[in-house]
């Protein structure tokens, strides 16, 4: 098997991922879909070290995580306050940013 | 001595400022204080007169230097005085009439409650105007000039509250600034070809300029001649000037501001001489407004009216001395100094008249004055005397020189200019023996006001008539005394240059012919006039009578040539900065609203939307790196 | 090539994260998409292991599966566990754009992937040589010794911005539960103990809102937090139809007439219902509110 099959996984699930961003409501959903984008990035940057016999694509997806990680806590912790203060999680219902 | 000559002009300066910028304070006491400085500065005249008479005629001319205005690189504009023969004469003029007419203002203005303030304008024009006669540059000169603008802008209309003065006033000032411009633009071409503005410079230069060139700056200073002296076909403001106060009258449009174009002409004779197509333009324009104005001046009933018309007339004779050139000038300044006196004296006697008529004048309302206003009738009759050219007074002997100076042009123009001359005398007489005799004679027409009141004609206080007893002497006398031994000519000729011409009648043929033409005018006038009473309402009159009752249809040509095309200009040019330039401005800020409006859409505040965009935005940059690697 | 063991591990982990991504794309319920996104991750850390990249496959599980994904279920917990996107799309055009454009960008990298030559495959063999967690190690803690350090403050500032943002400061001291009895009695609102939840012999759940004798509900009986959430379910409905039927099938045994039957409800609604406005209730208590005062 070719390992650039790796490569095609990780753009279905990115497309996948960004599809579900353009079309689900829920904030949570929402992050799930980014989440999914960044996992599919990790898998081409795995892909691309492995490709090349070095290991900075890993170091890359190392570092990707830890910025997921801390994205997702302060998303959430926005998400939680949103909720609070609105009543709803939906992405739509906070819609004042506009002219 | 010299240094008298800032002073001249610092007089009057200082009063109008300490007039219009006192207060009420100076209520009491201004038209003293203005007065004043009016006589201060005569008295700085006859000072300066009298110590250029002890000087040799070498001497004469001085010159002040007070200050640099403007001295950027080759631009040079200095603040300096020339005080010559010429200016002399303009100076004592302007003064001394100034002066009586001043005090003759105390007591004809005695009633109105802004009287501080005339003065202050009156102070105000005796400054500019005496700037403008002693200016030794024309840049200074046209300082001098603008504010004779101003002020008779002030003067004409100082009854504000009156309408017809109002518009009177803006008529005399927007007329004046055709000549005005004229003026700047002549100075402009004057910088350009000699480099200086003064006197000195430009007159010495001036036959290395080109003849085109020189005969656009002579038909230029004209043309601001025109403006200022009322003359065809800038004529149009000086009827409706007489609004103004009658002082104003006297001063300003009968004796001093409407020489200004004369002055000018003379002072520019260098250049005149040197270009002869302008000189014939400036005789042509003396001409025509001469005979122009004798036919206002006879159809008029309102007295101050056909004095106006008189004056255009009198002037019209001036500049047309003034075109031809060395043999007229002496004669044309001669003119207006015994016309300074004898027409300031009319329109006096003028104000006196209405003064005691409740402010009536027109004349057919007027009749048999003689026996109530004894010293009003003898001064005017004697003004009158010396305007028709009566043998003896004043007006006979500088009007006879000019008709003589005509002839003596020579050639077919000489003969064609000595017919218009004493055409204008006949004219000229029968016009004033009607309004002497309207006046004066004949039976009482006097109507009631519109109060009222029934007029009680009476003599006017000695301040109004000391002035108008004053100028009836420099009528009478004036003319005599500078025909004596040609004093007035060998006087002024050092500045102007003096030729006899070659005229083809004898001056004694001459006399004789201005003579019978002066009495045929005054007999067909008493004919008309004097004979028959006079109707209280107008007949209709000839289609000549009628169009010289409207001003000869001036303001009707004016209206019809240079207003009706201007307000249809400015009304295109509206239309098209309105329609075209704001409709396409307008236009443009319209669609990008409206298509901001439809882009605003975009921005629903949906996160999701924007999302989308910007994928939408990844999706055409990725497809552009692959279409580029590709190619 | 890779050996034909990875072959069928590849395809056998690819449908799942597939599955699982799809799946998280198309569950109504948010937990249900936390669940497969976690089964993609997980096939996605195997997939990691596979390739060499042994220490990335385990933070993988523990970071991602472990402490993320957990992470998420709590929040959904919070915001309400069975709360449902509705289907109905309120941007017009935007399901059909965001197909549209997810297709176009996938068959692009894929066009763009498959575009890309693959020459000289080395695997990992020398990077990995003295192992795969000592050649990350020495990594990071050389050429990007500054990036790691930079990741440790992001991940403090990510920490305090969490707690910043969702702390609530108390203004006041909480009231106490004397307290809160004595501004009951005070404002004459509601003086005695809130309704309880459920319905006699039937139903006895919390979000199940108490009846009232005319049949409708009693929304004070359920929890605030659960009407917030819209999980409050309503069997007032389904409760008189039942009444009804018994009514009528008593009516039937003692062979009363026809019209001393109650009518049964015409169109009978599912046995448990969420009241999903929530907004109802909080409209409810400000108008009480306005009444009371």
């Amino acid at each position: 098997m070719n390992p650039v099959n790796y490569l095609y996984l990780a753009a279905l699930l990115f497309t996948i991922g960004a599809s579900g961003v353009l079309i689900r409501r829920n904030a949570i959903v929402l992050f799930m879909c980014v989440e999914l984008m960044l996992n599919a990035s990790n898998l081409a940057l795995v892909t691309f070290s492995r490709l090349h016999d070095n290991l900075d694509g890993q170091i890359l997806a190392f570092f990707t995580m830890v910025v997921a990680a801390a994205e997702v806590v302060v998303g959430l912790a926005i998400i939680v306050s949103i909720f609070r203060t609105r009543h709803s999680a939906s992405v739509d219902d906070s819609n004042l940013m506009k002219l | 001595m010299n240094s008298l000559i800032p002073l001249l002009i610092a007089a009057p300066l200082v009063g109008a400022a300490l007039l219009l910028l006192g207060g009420r304070a100076l209520d009491r006491f201004g038209h003293w204080l203005g007065t004043f400085a009016s006589l201060l500065s005569f008295v700085f005249a006859l000072l300066l007169f009298s110590s250029m008479l002890g000087r040799s005629v070498d001497q004469r001319p001085v010159r002040e230097h007070l200050f640099s205005w403007i001295s950027v690189g080759t631009f040079q504009a200095d603040v300096s005085f020339q005080l010559d023969q010429l200016s002399m004469t303009f100076v004592l003029l302007i003064t001394g009439v100034g002066t009586l007419i001043h005090v003759y203002s105390v007591g004809y203005m005695a009633h109105d409650e802004r009287r501080r303030r005339f003065f202050g304008y009156l102070n105000l024009f005796l400054a500019a105007m005496l700037l403008l006669v002693l200016a030794d540059n024309y840049l200074l000169l046209y300082v001098g000039w603008e504010g004779v603008g101003l002020a008779s802008y002030l003067l004409i209309g100082f009854w504000q509250h009156k309408p017809a003065a109002a518009t009177a006033a803006k008529k005399a000032f927007i007329v004046n600034r055709v000549g005005d411009m004229g003026l700047s633009i002549a100075i402009m071409l004057m910088f350009t070809q000699f480099g200086s503005f003064a006197f000195g410079p430009v007159f010495a230069t001036a036959h290395q300029a080109s003849q085109g060139r020189l005969t656009a700056i002579g038909l230029l200073l004209l043309l601001a001649a025109c403006g200022k002296s009322a003359q065809v076909p800038l004529q149009s403001w000086l009827g409706d000037a007489m609004e103004g106060p009658t002082p104003v009258s006297a001063l300003i449009h009968a004796a001093t501001m409407v020489t200004a174009g004369v002055y000018l002409i003379t002072r520019s004779n260098a250049i005149f001489d040197l270009a002869p197509t302008a000189q014939l333009a400036v005789v042509c324009v003396g001409a025509v407004t001469l005979i122009f104005g004798a036919i206002v001046g006879c159809a008029k009933d309102d007295i101050k009216k056909a004095l106006a018309g008189s004056t255009m007339s009198q002037i019209g004779y001036m500049i047309l001395a003034a075109g031809l050139g060395p043999i007229g000038y002496v004669f044309a300044i001669m003119h207006l100094v015994t016309h300074g006196f004898f027409k300031a004296g009319l329109f006096l006697g003028a104000g006196s008249v209405m003064h005691g008529m409740n402010d009536e004048v027109n004349m057919r309302h007027y009749g048999g004055l003689r026996k109530y206003m004894p010293i009003t009738y003898v001064t005017f009759g004697l003004g009158y005397l010396a305007i028709i050219g009566f043998p003896g007074p004043s007006g006979f002997w500088s009007k006879d020189r000019i008709i003589e100076a005509a002839f003596a042009k020579g050639g077919t123009e000489g003969w064609i200019l000595g017919a218009v001359t004493l055409i204008g005398a006949a004219v000229t007489a029968f016009y004033m023996t009607r309004v002497m005799i309207m006046t004066f004679f004949g039976e009482k027409r006097w109507q009631p006001d519109a109060e009222g009141h029934e007029p009680h004609p009476h003599e006017s206080p000695k301040s109004m008539t000391v002035p108008m007893i004053l100028l009836a002497f420099g009528s009478v006398f004036a003319g005599g005394l500078f025909v004596l031994n040609n004093n007035f000519q060998h006087w002024l000729e050092p500045v102007t240059g003096f030729s006899e011409g070659n005229s083809p009648l004898s001056s004694g043929v001459v006399m004789a012919l201005s003579i019978a033409c002066m009495l045929a005018g005054a007999g067909l006038a008493y004919v008309v006039y004097g004979r028959s009473p006079v109707p209280a309402v107008p007949p209709v009159g000839s289609a000549l009578t009628r169009a010289a009752r409207r001003d000869l249809l001036q303001d009707d040509f004016n209206h019809a040539v240079l207003v009706r095309p201007g307000s249809a200009l400015t009304a295109a040019l509206v239309f098209f900065d309105s329609k075209g330039l704001d409709g396409f401005v307008n236009g443009l800020a319209a669609s990008i609203g409206g298509i901001s409006g439809r882009l605003r859409r975009v921005q629903n505040g949906y996160v999701r939307s924007y999302a989308l965009s910007m994928f939408g935005g990844t999706l055409v940059l990725v497809a552009t790196t692959l279409l580029m690697r590709s190619v | 090539m890779t050996s034909t063991g990875e072959a069928v591990q590849f395809w056998v982990l690819a449908v799942i994260a597939v599955g699982g991504a799809l799946g998280m794309l198309l569950m109504r319920k948010a937990v249900h998409s936390a669940l497969c996104l976690a089964a993609t991750m997980i096939a996605l850390a195997i997939c990691y292991l596979a390739q060499g990249a042994v220490f990335l496959g385990v933070v993988q599980i523990v970071v991602y599966t472990g402490a993320i994904m957990m992470l998420f279920l709590f929040v959904v917990m919070l915001v309400g566990v069975t709360s449902e996107d509705s289907l109905k799309e309120q941007l017009k055009g935007q399901r059909v754009a965001a197909v549209l454009c997810g297709l176009g960008f996938g068959v692009l990298l894929i066009a763009g992937i498959a575009h890309a030559k693959l020459g000289h495959f080395p695997g990992l063999a020398e990077a990995n040589a003295e192992g795969n967690v000592q050649g990350l190690a020495r990594l990071i803690f050389t050429k990007y010794v500054w990036a790691f350090e930079v990741t440790g403050a992001l991940l403090i500032t990510a920490a305090v911005g969490a707690m910043v943002l969702t702390h609530r400061e108390h203004v006041t001291a909480p009231s106490t539960q004397r307290e809160l009895a004595a501004q009951r009695i005070r404002e004459n609102k509601q003086v005695p103990p809130l309704p309880a939840p459920g319905v006699y012999a039937r139903h006895n759940a919390v979000d199940i809102a108490g009846l009232l004798p005319d049949g409708t509900i009693a929304e004070d009986s359920v929890m605030n937090t659960l009407r917030e959430r819209g999980q409050m379910r309503d069997v007032s409905q389904d409760m008189l139809r039942r009444m009804a039927e018994l009514e009528n099938s008593t009516a039937e045994w003692l062979g009363r007439p026809s019209s001393e039957r109650p009518a049964l409800p015409s169109q009978p609604r599912p046995e448990l219902e969420p009241v999903p406005n929530h907004q109802k209730t909080t409209d409810d208590a400000a108008k009480r509110q306005e009444e009371g005062e």
